[in-house]
């Protein structure tokens, strides 16, 4: 347990220390939720449905961006080797990564996303909901972007590479993500979907630090 | 035999483009992938020989 | 048996396997291909809704089975390869990534054609059409990863978890998108909404089916003779092949004049 704790403090340390990093993806967010209605127009019975997509893909857009530094850096300058050889299982340290990320990339995009959400004046209930969601939904993301982040790690074109892999299996966390938000809005209620990215997360946190620990190991011994 | 005239078969009752648009864009994609495999195994085999021709005269010379 | 099989895990011994084999699916790729088309355009009877145009379905149906079918085998030939660490495994993978690409681009191309006469529009966001849409990113990303990555165990490594990951994502995919359609009343249509079709529009299909199935196979298997050229060409056994041996003495001769 200790472990896990130190390397999420350390993570968090490091980036902290390279504020700009940050800043950047959660600035990325704010301009995406900005640039759909200047190519939209302003006419707000439009907005209003159209929100919960651009929100929930401006956040996915913005969580990817910061995948590729998820074990560049520890790659590196040697890092990653040690945790691999460490006789802490490399799932768990993994693991303690991605949760690190999350905190970085996506912890602020949930705390954004409900004053974005105002821009598109959706109600109380449904910036409630899109909250809830992108809470859920931000760790798959994170999860699911580390086994990418993995896969890619020291390949020419990386980041471009990553992206393309990423981007499909991201898809149901999306629909079930904005589809939450539509359906609070419609009145059906977002309790069906989510509970579907609840179990997203559930399986995902299971999966993807094993599958992410065995694609590293193989960037680490070519 | 469903068709009166070959006039009738290239027509698909009107849906000629779009039948035709089909069947022969997937000929001309297999066609192509053919050719490629094809390219491909010729490439790799002068390439191994160029190697092998390149090995020997190294040798030969050294 | 099993010993068998072991056997043929070597690139060396699967080779000359792979070369005896391809022109046998080649030929009864050949001989279905004519029977399923004979049976499809010449016999099959005009369509009571859609006239004739529901002919692209003997293509339409076959390559997105197949897209499908093959990225199954990519993900079975990715775990035999995980598990045994055998290199043959992720030779084969990446033997069959193109052949599902190029079907799944058929797909989504042929429904196009389909739906434009149907349903007046080149594209509709059904869930069958968006997953296979979805499916062929997945295989682009595949054909980008293994060939962005220099090292070729590496690359067969990561291409066999990207697989593995992406078959185990495609149901999850389907069914999001699957709700994602139902909930969004578009079109209302699904592209084998069978008014229970006719006996030999189907046999045709199925025909279809197995003839494409033939063809990716022999494609397969030749293309997977050549990666094996590339990868072990450092051999001897290489070295000492036939075709080989010969383009040797073709270059030698020509290039002698040192």
């Amino acid at each position: 347990m200790s472990a896990f704790v130190a390397i999420v403090k350390r993570d968090l340390t490091l980036a902290l220390r390279r504020k700009n990093e940050v800043i950047t993806s959660v600035f990325f967010f704010v301009v995406v939720a900005a640039l759909f209605p200047l190519g939209i127009g302003p006419e707000m019975n439009t907005l209003r449905l159209v929100a919960p997509g651009i929100l929930w893909v401006g956040a996915l857009l913005a969580s990817m961006l910061s995948l590729g530094r998820m074990f560049a850096t520890d790659y590196a300058d040697g890092t990653l080797e040690q945790m691999a050889l460490s006789p802490n299982s490399l799932s768990w340290l993994v693991a303690a990564k991605i949760l690190a990320h999350w905190l970085l990339s996506g912890l602020p995009l949930v705390l954004l996303a409900p004053i974005l959400g105002l821009q598109f004046d959706l109600s109380t209930n449904a910036l409630w909901v899109l909250t809830l969601s992108l809470l859920l939904g931000t760790p798959v993301l994170s999860l699911i972007g580390a086994v990418g982040a993995a896969l890619t790690l020291g390949v020419r074109g990386g980041d471009v590479l990553l992206s393309l892999l990423v981007l499909p299996l991201y898809v149901p966390a999306l629909v079930f993500g904005a589809g939450a938000v539509q359906a609070e809005i419609s009145g059906l209620g977002a309790s069906a979907h989510l509970s579907v990215l609840a179990a997203l997360v559930l399986v995902a946190a299971v999966f993807s630090p094993w599958a992410s620990a065995a694609s590293l190991r193989i960037a680490l011994e070519s | 035999m469903i068709w009166n005239s070959w006039n009738d078969f290239l027509a698909m009752g009107g849906y000629g483009l779009y039948v035709w648009g089909s069947f022969g864009v997937t000929v001309l994609c297999m066609a192509l992938e053919i050719l490629w495999v094809k390219n491909a195994r010729a490439q790799a085999l002068s390439q191994i020989t160029n190697e092998l021709v390149a090995e020997t005269n190294s040798k030969e010379w050294s | 048996m099993i010993h068998k099989l072991f056997f043929y895990a070597s690139p060396q011994n699967f080779y000359p396997l792979a070369g005896k084999l391809w022109p046998f699916f080649a030929a009864l790729a050949t001989a279905l291909t004519v029977w399923g088309l004979w049976l499809g355009m010449f016999v099959a009877p005009t369509d009571f809704q859609q006239g004739e145009g529901y002919r692209i379905i003997f293509v339409h149906v076959p390559v997105s089975w197949m897209s499908m079918v093959i990225y199954l085998a990519m993900a079975f030939w990715a775990l035999l390869g995980l598990t045994f660490n055998t290199r043959l495994s992720g030779m084969m993978t990446q033997a069959l990534a193109p052949t599902g690409a190029i079907f799944a681009f058929l797909s989504l191309w042929t429904g196009a054609l389909w739906g434009k006469p149907m349903w007046g529009a080149w594209w509709v966001w059904d869930a069958r059409l968006t997953s296979e849409l979805i499916l062929f990113f997945l295989y682009l990303g595949h054909i980008a990863l293994t060939s962005a990555i220099d090292d070729p165990r590496r690359a067969d490594k990561a291409g066999g978890i990207l697989a593995l990951v992406g078959a185990l994502n495609v149901p999850v995919i389907y069914f999001s998108v699957k709700w994602w359609n139902t909930l969004h009343q578009g079109a209302s249509v699904s592209l084998t909404k069978g008014s229970s079709m006719a006996q030999v529009m189907l046999e045709a299909m199925l025909i279809m089916g197995v003839a494409f199935w033939m063809y990716a196979v022999a494609l397969a298997l030749y293309r997977v003779r050549s990666i094996i050229l590339i990868r072990e060409r450092h051999t001897q056994w290489v070295a000492d092949l036939p075709e080989v041996r010969a383009q040797t003495m073709k270059n030698a001769a020509g290039g002698a004049n040192v």
